[in-house]
């Protein structure tokens, strides 16, 4: 088992590497000249070919990747082209927001996927299996940020529950012990900012889950489905086991292996859509900032976002991996 | 040759237990996937016939009508430069449509031929295409596509590529394992013992087998495609002002959400329902196609 993690630690670094590499190049390759973009249209050859020999752009590509590499490795980013900051610190200032966004998200999504389509398992073909399945076939149908804004416009301008945009309203952060509002304030006691901050939380966490949720119920009840047949089922309720011990211990138990395939995996989803969520809520995240890179042309910060995201995706999926094994022993890994 | 035919089936007969006849059978019978084709059949028609079937020119705006309800006069409204709704969703469906269905085709035939190499030769070509099918899989595929947008810069030709590269190692993948089991079987090693060349086998032997769930896998392959179109669209990346997209026109609505919020009721709600009727006729042809994945 300690062997498996450590082979399956070991080799992502050949993929990050390729990662790096692959969006290097691709920037690289294809992008206009930096140099040019930071000194702005009315900079001189002379000047633009100072700048390049001064940011290493005429050094040969391996020399630059190898100089990028050594400073990914080492937490540099380089600055922003716009601000001027470091990415490195941009990124990290913004992290804490999409993990916070994506955990609550895929919480949701696993709470009411795994109820729904437990319930619609037991009952099948019934109202409530129908019309769930209905909403799954709605769910995994509309783009995020759609939905996303139907919810800001009933919720927020219609009814004025909640608050349009942002991760809470101003001057009310919590001190920063770990940069999820909703964690520190917890932690803090600052009761006024945890109400803010889950208010702000409630609408982009329901949008980005909607898919994720539709996909997750539906693989519980055709898993459920199927476990339900089997025959110790079958003994389970003979020797006269009430419904709900048969259901959650007997079936959900066993039907558990696919149900959290399906969980990480869309974890990693969400991790894509959560740019759209963040970009329809203005929530001050990762995906966000990388739109707005993007936008702005500024390419040391889609590097830094694209890199930093892929690597949180590879290792998310290497965590669900190595979780099946701890789940079920029948698993082995040699 | 009187000997043969004592062996050959019956045209008739063949024709009843025909593969594609059979197919087609239980696609008919199943009326969801019925349904949804009728819905796509007449999608595709609007988007061919749009200069004809819009009541009004997309393109045509008069700032007084600017930001109307929907009324007689324009079923869905007036956008921000008064310019009707409905027209623009209907031009809309040809960009959809046409970025949905190429993205896929090329997506499906790189997919393809990398894939059918990998897994017909096997070795160093395997290993150097499938790792590399790897990488791109370490990205969620729509930050891929946007990281792709930056590269490229905006516009609909650009957003086909580059929803089409991140969608390549899907069918890959697919093509390769199918094309492993297939090459092991006697009439592929028959094919190759009487001499025919590699890519006749892999044409004519071979990648026929691998049809079924590639057809499957590319109609639901749309629908992920147009869903990506439009988030790039809403995003500001893809197809740009004042051409009209219904990802576009949900970006550009989205300012007027508080006094006019017509503006992105509609060109999602025409997202969702062409999503969905293609999700709807792939799980149709899925089930047709092999009845015993249905569940």
């Amino acid at each position: 088992m300690l062997k498996y993690i450590l082979k399956r630690l070991l080799m992502l670094f050949p993929v990050l590497l390729g990662v790096s590499l692959f969006v290097f190049l691709v920037l690289h390759l294809f992008t206009t000249d930096p140099a040019a973009l930071m000194l702005g249209q009315h900079a001189t050859t002379q000047q633009i070919e100072a700048l390049r020999e001064e940011l290493g752009l005429n050094d040969p590509i391996y020399v630059q990747f190898g100089r990028f590499i050594w400073d990914i490795v080492h937490g540099d980013f380089g600055r922003s082209l716009m601000t001027r900051t470091p990415v490195t610190e941009e990124l990290l200032k913004r992290f804490p927001a999409t993990v916070e966004l994506a955990l609550a998200a895929i919480f949701l999504a696993a709470l009411v996927g795994v109820t729904v389509g437990v319930i619609s398992a037991v009952k099948q073909y019934s109202f409530f299996d129908y019309l769930s399945m209905v909403g799954a076939l709605l769910g995994v149908s509309m783009p995020i940020f759609w939905l996303g804004l139907m919810l800001i416009i009933f919720f927020s301008v219609n009814l004025g529950w909640l608050p349009v945009a942002g991760r809470i309203d101003i001057g009310m952060e919590p001190s920063h012990i770990t940069g999820f509002y909703v964690l520190d304030s917890i932690l803090t006691g600052d009761w006024a900012a945890l109400k803010s901050a889950l208010a702000h939380l409630v609408l982009p966490a329901v949008a980005l889950a909607s898919y994720s949720t539709a996909i997750i119920a539906r693989m519980t009840r055709s898993t459920m489905l199927e476990v339900i047949r089997q025959d110790y089922i079958r003994t389970a309720r003979a020797k006269g086991l009430s419904e709900g011990l048969v259901v959650y211990k007997h079936a959900l138990r066993n039907a558990l292996i696919p149900i959290v395939t399906v969980i990480g995996l869309q974890l990693g989803i969400l991790l894509g859509g959560a740019v759209l969520t963040e970009t329809v809520f203005s929530w001050p995240g990762i995906g966000f900032f990388l739109v707005s890179g993007i936008l702005a042309a500024d390419y040391p910060v889609v590097q830094g976002a694209v890199i930093l995201w892929a690597t949180v995706f590879v290792i998310t999926n290497l965590a669900v991996d190595i979780l099946y094994a701890f789940l079920d022993p029948r698993i082995r890994y040699s | 040759m009187s000997q043969a035919n004592v062996l050959t089936v019956p045209a008739a007969e063949a024709e009843r237990y025909s593969f594609w006849g059979d197919f087609w059978r239980r696609l008919r019978r199943n009326r969801i996937a019925l349904g949804s084709l009728v819905f796509l059949a007449g999608l595709a028609f609007v988007a061919v016939a749009a200069p004809l079937v819009a009541p009004y020119d997309p393109y045509y705006g008069e700032m007084p009508k600017a930001l109307q309800s929907p009324s007689a006069a324009h079923w869905l409204g007036t956008d921000e430069l008064g310019r009707d709704i409905l027209s623009r969703i209907i031009f809309g469906a040809q960009v959809s449509l046409k970025v949905g269905f190429l993205a896929v085709g090329i997506a499906v035939t790189c997919g393809i031929v990398l894939g059918a190499v990998a897994g017909y030769y096997g070795r160093w070509i395997d290993n150097l295409i499938m790792r590399f099918m790897d990488i791109m899989l370490a990205f969620p595929s729509l930050l891929l596509a946007i990281a792709f947008m930056a590269v490229l810069g905006k516009g609909v030709e650009n957003a086909i590529i580059a929803i089409a590269i991140v969608s390549i190692p899907e069918y890959a993948r697919i093509v390769r394992g199918s094309v492993l089991s297939i090459k092991e079987n006697d009439y592929v090693q028959a094919a190759r013992a009487i001499g025919n060349p590699d890519h006749a086998i892999i044409f004519r032997h071979v990648l026929p087998n691998v049809m079924g769930p590639i057809i499957v896998r590319s109609t639901l392959g749309v629908s992920t495609a147009i869903l990506e179109a439009a988030a790039l669209g809403f995003l500001g990346l893809g197809v740009q002002p004042p051409y009209a997209e219904w990802g576009t026109m949900l970006g550009s609505g989205r300012a007027y959400i508080f006094n006019a919020p017509h503006l992105v009721y509609f060109p999602g709600v025409a997202i969702t329902l062409t999503v969905m009727a293609f999700n709807l006729f792939g799980d149709g042809l899925r089930d047709a196609l092999d009845p015993r994945l249905r569940r």
